[in-house]
């Protein structure tokens, strides 16, 4: 905890001279704002801990102010502000299992799975056969979201994407 | 961690050419102080007593055998052995060893280093000065005319951090940190109203490391020398106005290679600031280490007027090899030993 916000250790450098007191360079990042910032703490020097954990959830829905998220073992619901679901929204499957940053309790940030399977709602009909995929064209999924498919790829597909380069992965047999 | 990577710890970080360079590197050493007659010198790298300097941490161990049990300390720095030598009558001696400093890991930090040390009695720190920068000049590190830049260390806080080190008091180095832009931390600001246990010196060395290292940089070899006497540590001071400690730092590109001193052969004075060392690992809670009588020993008997000095040859390693870890120059440095 730093300044009353949650940060996370980024980097950390020792700076020493050979006589005298040892200083760690710390790069932080804020859990909040996702902001990183340098700070130089005296070696030793201790600061609280942050109450943060992470923890798996399975996405339920959203009622346009929160996203509902539940957890499998105990069935507690809790609800994620837009901020805290940021760019994740446009991955959210219902059902599809999420890690949750939770700072005392409440949703900090939502990490979708780095794969996911959605299914395609609009694109531009593609020419029957061609399988190089080369080129390519936009398709709208369930979600929202915009991704860049093979030619061959038709409304009612659905399709593996990676979420952490927004790149479409493989089609998905037996959906 | 994957599977491959830990399984490639079993190799050396340190490519075969480093290694064939850190053989000639040692080769050369032995052949420079050869030639000038100075004594190889070995001496134990576990003792009965440490160093109890409150920013040094000693490894601990203990022996166990014949004669009972007993606490020891890995050195360091061999510097207590060799003036134990030098008190004895060795003359000029050098040694190449393991140093071992606890807490102290990064790119330029490993818990065990190799250290070459070396004691000229009759010289003072600047004709060593002079010396390190013959050896620089035999390793190759410097051609046959350059001459190694010498800054006070006044001069050098006045030239890179428009400061005064001498007549700056704390509220002036709390501006000059401020304004450089480092972000400090001030956790226990509130505890007494005011900037938390931040001394002269270690305000000195936050704006030495934060902002008089990275300017350094830029300079292949300088020496800062003079230091303030609270900065003294086994540094004879002398009562110039203001009084300076006859200390000084080899930098290399903006890393610490070398500490010289003008070695303090007062038996008294060095048996106070042991004392003056206990207090302050005392307040600070840190474990305490036995001080070295047999040095005091030494001292007492007379030690040569004498300057010493201190170099880290894998840093050395570095420069020579153009590397820039320490990792790329141990062959099995600390995640590997």
């Amino acid at each position: 905890m730093l300044d009353n916000d949650p940060y996370v250790i980024v980097e950390n450098d020792i700076v020493k001279p050979g006589k005298g007191q040892a200083f760690n360079r710390v790069k932080v990042r804020n859990l909040k704002t996702g902001r990183t910032i340098d700070r130089t703490f005296k070696s030793g020097e201790s600061v609280e801990a942050a109450d943060v954990m992470e923890t798996s959830m399975q996405y339920l829905y959203t009622d346009g102010e929160f996203w509902y998220f539940m957890d499998p073992d105990t069935f507690e619901q809790i609800g994620a502000s837009e901020a805290a679901v940021g760019d994740s929204i446009k991955w959210l499957k219902e059902q599809d299992t999420c890690e949750v940053t939770l700072w005392n309790g409440v949703p900090l940030t939502i990490t979708v799975p780095n794969f996911v399977e959605l299914t395609v709602t609009e694109t531009d009909p593609g020419l029957k056969g061609d399988t190089s995929g080369g080129g390519g064209k936009p398709a709208t999924f369930e979600t929202g979201a915009v991704v860049r498919v093979p030619l061959f790829i038709q409304i009612g597909e659905v399709l593996k994407i990676d979420t952490r380069t927004a790149e479409y992965v493989s089609r998905v047999k037996d959906a | 961690m994957s599977v491959e990577q830990t399984d490639n710890r079993w190799r050396p970080s340190a490519d075969l050419a480093v290694m064939h360079c850190r053989a000639e590197l040692l080769n050369k050493i032995r052949c420079f102080f050869n030639d000038r007659q100075v004594l190889e010198v070995d001496t134990p790298v576990l003792s009965h007593a440490g160093n109890p300097d409150a920013y040094i941490e000693s490894f601990v161990s203990q022996y166990d055998g014949p004669g009972g049990s007993k606490k020891l300390y890995l050195q360091s720095s061999p510097e207590f052995a060799m003036k134990r030598l030098l008190s004895s009558g060795s003359g000029p001696i050098y040694q190449i060893c393991k140093a071992f400093r606890n807490e102290e890991l990064s790119r330029l930090h490993n818990p065990e280093f190799t250290m070459l040390e070396w004691y000229r009695p009759g010289f003072g720190h600047h004709e060593l000065m002079s010396e390190v920068e013959d050896l620089l000049k035999y390793l190759g590190l410097l051609s046959g005319d350059q001459r190694v830049l010498k800054m006070t260390y006044q001069a050098l806080f006045e030239r890179y951090a428009d400061v005064s080190s001498h007549s700056a008091d704390l509220s002036d180095l709390w501006v000059c940190i401020q304004e450089h832009n480092i972000n400090l931390s001030n956790q226990n600001a509130n505890d007494n109203g005011g900037r938390p246990d931040f001394d002269k010196d270690t305000l000195l060395n936050v704006i030495l490391t934060h902002v008089i290292e990275p300017e350094l940089s830029q300079i292949p070899f300088v020496f800062v020398y003079d230091f303030p006497p609270s900065q003294a540590s086994l540094a004879k001071i002398r009562s110039s106005t203001p009084p300076v400690a006859e200390r000084f730092e080899l930098y290399g590109k903006g890393m610490e290679l070398a500490n010289g001193f003008n070695e303090l052969t007062d038996n008294v004075e060095q048996h106070d600031r042991f004392v003056q060392d206990q207090m302050r690992r005392k307040q600070k809670q840190q474990q305490e280490i036995q001080i070295d009588q047999y040095l005091i020993d030494a001292l007492s008997e007379g030690m040569p007027d004498c300057a010493g000095v201190a170099m880290g040859l894998d840093r050395l390693l570095m420069l020579l090899s153009g590397k820039q870890t320490l990792k790329e120059v141990m062959a099995f440095p600390f995640d590997r030993a």
